[in-house]
């Protein structure tokens, strides 16, 4: 009703040579339940294109779906492609597989939140509700 | 700042165009004033409308449209392409999924296109409110050719064709007889008619189905039979308001089958309408339709702010208990804002 309105804005990502969208698709959607606009980008992106894309969108966080174990490679990469875009404010999600032992490395690069299978939907929508106030 | 904002917008500065364009799509103070510094820039871009039913193939085919623009065939230096896409809000949560970049991988990596996913948030007409505002921040920035993707049309949603220069309504095979062709609504609107999918069963009964409308419309003689071909047009028998006739495309968008074709098209209609000033028409009445939904929102918030809220509710109770008729309510309501 022409008032303004913040929506919290989500881009959902599946990143490198991994098929597998199921929980991107579960997670998508569980956010729009939430009253969050979600851009959803497909299979396949590159840390280039995942980057671009938060940039052209304009989101609060970029949530990202793993699960072919090349975490180590892309989440490093997307970090330093978002800060070179002056994106510094950028929360980054990430879900999917991803080791205990990988996690703590992962976060002290700047990771919001990590999140394995079984992880409730719920969880996911008040921690990225949290980083966006 | 703002006006910084705005200068930024107009060097070209991607972080300062994306976050003018959230200003805009929020509504914000900021972002009103970044409008109004740009608003003198704007009038230069060509606006291409691109609807249709869900599924059509829209996001597809603004893909391929975008890829031609940016690769043309006689080598010279291609337009900067923005593409504004809308998607529609959930009417319960308020929230949205926005899957039409999902279509337009291809496009990715390349500095001379800005894709920008929209929610309708609660506009019905196809676009969202903020539309229009985007549109002019990307005409400002230099942007050549505008695509806006609406949401996913039925029969009614013919905002797009108050906002573009250039509609083009997507239709595929199978979806309804000749009877869908005659009804009034979004197939009136089209500047240029594309049969997407038609590598599909029945494309051909879609294109006789719409080339017959069109000669319902306009009678004997006055077809188009070469794509983009502008015929002589008797002005007095003439039932368009314009003269321009739409053409009738053959897609396949996921191939890029016919693309060269909708170009040239959509290449003859502008040059139609800068020979005829149906450009500057169309123009006018762009801007007269945003003045007046401007207005319009602008008086209902004034409205909303000088009336108190007891009122409101005490004349709905009345109207719910069939104390009060809607039609006496609104006078009242209006009087006592004091409008």
């Amino acid at each position: 009703m022409g008032n303004s309105q913040n929506k919290i804005r989500v881009l959902i990502a599946k990143a490198g040579l991994d098929g597998h969208d199921r929980g991107a698709k579960v997670v998508a959607r569980a956010l729009r339940d939430a009253g969050m606009e979600v851009i959803y980008t497909g299979l396949r992106q590159t840390p280039e294109m995942i980057t671009e894309a938060a940039l052209q969108e304009d989101v609060h966080v970029v949530g990202l779906s793993i699960l072919s174990g090349a975490h180590m490679t892309l989440v490093p990469k997307i970090l330093k492609l978002l800060k070179e875009q002056g994106l510094d404010d950028t929360r980054l999600f990430l879900g999917g597989i991803i080791p205990d032992q990988d996690k703590p490395e992962l976060i002290k690069l700047g990771v919001n939140g990590i999140y394995g299978p079984g992880t409730s939907t719920q969880t996911i929508i008040e921690d990225i509700q949290k980083a966006c106030q | 700042m703002p006006v910084n904002h705005a200068q930024a917008v107009l060097n070209g500065e991607r972080l300062a165009l994306t976050r003018a364009l959230t200003q805009i799509e929020n509504n914000t103070a900021e972002g009103l004033e970044i409008l109004e510094a740009l608003f003198p820039h704007t009038g230069k871009a060509h606006l291409i409308g691109v609807t249709g039913a869900p599924g059509t193939g829209k996001s597809t085919l603004v893909n391929q449209l975008a890829l031609a623009y940016r690769q043309p065939a006689d080598g010279t230096i291609p337009p900067r392409v923005a593409i504004v896409a809308v998607d529609p809000t959930s009417p319960f949560t308020g929230g949205a999924i926005l899957g039409d970049r999902v279509r337009m991988q291809d496009l990715a990596g390349d500095p001379g296109i800005f894709i920008r996913s929209m929610a309708s948030r609660g506009s019905l007409g196809g676009l969202a409110a903020a539309t229009a505002g985007l549109v002019q921040v990307f005409d400002a920035a230099g942007f050549e050719i505008i695509i806006i993707e609406t949401v996913g049309a039925g029969q009614a949603e013919v905002d797009i064709a108050r906002l573009a220069h250039s509609t083009i309504v997507i239709e595929a095979p199978g979806l309804g007889d000749e009877i869908q062709t005659i009804k009034a609504g979004i197939l009136e609107i089209a500047d240029i008619l594309v049969v997407n999918k038609s590598d599909k069963p029945g494309a051909e009964n879609t294109l006789r189905a719409l080339r017959n409308m069109l000669s319902m419309a306009h009678p004997e003689g006055k077809h188009i039979n070469h794509h983009g071909q502008l015929m002589e047009i008797d002005s007095e028998t003439d039932q368009t308001e314009n003269g321009w006739i739409p053409a009738v495309l053959p897609t396949v968008a996921t191939s890029g089958e016919g693309i060269p074709d909708l170009v040239s098209s959509l290449d003859a209609h502008i040059d139609f309408l800068k020979s005829s000033d149906l450009w500057q028409l169309r123009e006018e009445k762009r801007l007269k339709n945003q003045l007046e939904t401007l207005l319009g929102t602008a008086l209902r918030s004034r409205w909303e702010k000088s009336i108190s809220p007891d009122i409101y509710q005490a004349a709905l109770a009345k109207v719910i208990k069939r104390e009060l008729s809607p039609w006496r309510a609104v006078e009242e309501l209006i009087q006592g804002a004091g409008l």
